[in-house]
């Protein structure tokens, strides 16, 4: 079904797209940053589509394994037609950033916070760009593969006076 | 942190003659009514709420990177600890998303077994939710019957799958064990206490003026809103959004059974209230359906490199001794891939994004938890209200810390 979906948007942005594939049934885009937006904003406001509910945003990290190093994917579902899509956006590690999508749909707000605290993307133009689970103040990013996953980082000092 | 605003022009323009200011006030970590994981930083006007700032973080216990570091069979436990209202409904929907990226398909007796468990778990989480939203009202009476009617639930899903609240009773390709061979007696038995005691809640409460009055017009969420900020589940059907997704993409076998998907209209505390109370006795239809239609059957799948074999087969037989060492040592191999699966749980679309590269780990585990959507728009549901009102609307969007926090 949802191959409609991903005829659309060849039809629509055939520069902006680096692959298209199908898994288990699930469709996935892979797309450009450049205009990641404006394909957002089709996506939503196009009436054959009609992308009204932010369903997820996260990030994938392929450290060692696959370059560009991460990847942010988006999970989006249209409540009046029934359909869902996977979007991905391939971003180098040194430069990890992309638009935000706050201004699309409200609901990505604190999604895009989490990716910024656990896995170090920006996304430009958020309004709150700050970490969430984490506290402010917290070094590096813990979800990324190359955070060791015993490092500790206590907040307070631990009972025998240590900072460790 | 407090702060103290000094204003002697309202916000309107009018003079403040009485020279009241408003007020910083900081609301939990530590307060009851906020679970113990949230704080609130708000901004009052006398009574009115003006900004609600709400940060959470503080159960996060790096859920996804321990996944990462366990094999796709000992993720099972952090699951329990997600919604820990409603473990079953995420021990079904995980290994229904693993099961999804191996390519498999578990046999129909399975497929009962955990409808009937997720139902009845689903149970258990309504009735805590509005339990708990009573008493945070005054109407302990009523906390104490719905408490004793999840009691009744937790004792029989102890006696199914061993354990109280963390039951990790599903695996991949099946289920620890099927039920025992006297359940279905026993859950009538259960069932008719659930059915009197939720029907004293509803005389109790129902007609009760100042339940009315607290939950009536208070934390109203608009459909447009809502679906703005990603609702789905109770919270979003209160809005009106008539998404439930075991009706819009049946799983399991939930489309061979009969059940209606109550939509509120306002959106407000008591549509919250009345749609749970209304699922609650649609998720007791569907028990009592697939108690009909269930067969005497296998609940695993007969594929030795996914499911574990018999004890008597472990100690009795060369494979049995393998295959058990493998699976435990190195994990179910699951083919590299990735894919998104999502179920209906306690709260609402409760989502699985697992990425393998083919070995017995996940190379990632993502839950897309419904909570963490209610708690980024929270602040609209509270702002313009009174404060008294925080404690109705915090209750009846069931924030459960560990699903938002994770």
């Amino acid at each position: 079904m949802s191959q409609y979906v991903v005829q659309r948007l060849t039809e629509r942005f055939p520069d902006q797209i680096l692959e298209t594939h199908a898994f288990r049934g699930d469709d996935t885009v892979v797309l450009k940053r450049d205009k990641l937006l404006e394909v957002l904003r089709f996506l939503k406001e196009d009436a054959g589509l009609n992308f009204d509910l932010p369903v997820d945003l996260t990030v994938v990290d392929w450290w060692r394994k696959k370059e560009p190093r991460f990847e942010v994917v988006y999970h989006l579902y249209s409540l009046g037609k029934g359909h869902r899509i996977r979007l991905k956006v391939p971003v180098d590690e040194d430069d990890a950033v992309v638009p935000s999508s706050r201004a699309v749909w409200a609901g990505f707000d604190w999604y895009e916070r989490e990716a910024w605290d656990l896995y170090g993307i920006r996304f430009e133009g958020h309004p709150n760009h700050t970490r969430i689970l984490l506290w402010e103040g917290f070094e590096g990013h813990p979800l990324r593969k190359d955070y060791p996953i015993t490092k500790r980082q206590p907040l307070t000092a631990l009972l025998d006076g240590k900072q460790e | 942190m407090s702060e103290i605003f000094i204003e002697t022009v309202r916000d309107d323009g009018t003079p403040d003659d009485l020279g009241s200011v408003p007020m910083s006030l900081q609301m939990g970590p530590s307060h009851p009514a906020m679970h113990g994981t949230i704080k609130m930083r708000l901004r009052l006007d006398g009574e009115i709420v003006q900004k609600a700032d709400v940060e959470v973080g503080y159960l996060h216990r790096g859920f996804e990177k321990s996944c990462e570091n366990s094999t796709w069979t000992q993720v099972f436990p952090y699951t329990d600890r997600l919604n820990y209202v409603s473990p079953l409904c995420n021990n079904v929907g995980y290994a229904m998303a693993v099961e999804k990226l191996i390519g498999i398909d578990v046999p129909e007796r399975c497929k009962y077994v955990r409808m009937i468990m997720s139902e009845t778990s689903r149970v258990g989480d309504h009735l805590t939710c509005v339990g708990a939203s009573l008493m945070e009202l005054g109407a302990f009476t009523a906390f104490l019957y719905a408490i004793e009617a999840r009691e009744e639930i937790w004792r029989l899903t102890e006696e199914v799958t061993g354990a109280r609240l963390t039951h990790t009773y599903v695996r991949v390709g099946g289920l620890k064990d099927d039920l025992p061979p006297d359940f279905e007696a026993k859950y009538r038995k259960v069932e008719k206490k659930i059915r009197s005691l939720v029907d004293d809640i509803l005389l109790l409460v129902d007609r009760n003026r100042i339940f009315l009055d607290r939950m009536k017009d208070t934390g109203v969420m608009t459909r447009e809103r809502a679906i703005d900020w990603g609702f789905t589940g109770p919270c979003a059907r209160a809005s009106g959004v008539a998404y439930d997704v075991r009706k819009s993409h049946p799983y399991l076998l939930y489309d061979r059974t009969d059940f209606d998907v109550p939509v509120g209209t306002t959106g407000d505390n008591y549509d919250r209230y009345l749609v749970r109370m209304e699922e609650l006795k649609q998720s007791l239809r569907i028990i009592d359906q697939c108690f009909k239609q269930m067969k005497p059957g296998p609940v695993n799948v007969d594929d030795p490199r996914i499911v574990m074999p018999d004890r008597d087969e472990v100690y009795g037989s060369i494979e049995g001794t393998i295959q058990h060492f493998k699976i435990i040592m190195e994990g179910i191999q699951v083919p590299p891939g990735e894919v998104y699966s999502y179920t209906e749980g306690g709260n609402g679309e409760l989502g699985f994004y697992l990425v393998s590269v083919g070995e017995g780990k996940p190379y990632k585990c993502r839950v897309r938890p419904p909570c963490w959507n209610f708690m980024q728009a929270v602040h609209e549901m509270l702002e313009g209200y009174q404060i008294a009102d925080i404690v109705p609307t915090f209750g009846s969007v069931n924030m459960i810390g560990g699903e938002c926090d994770r």
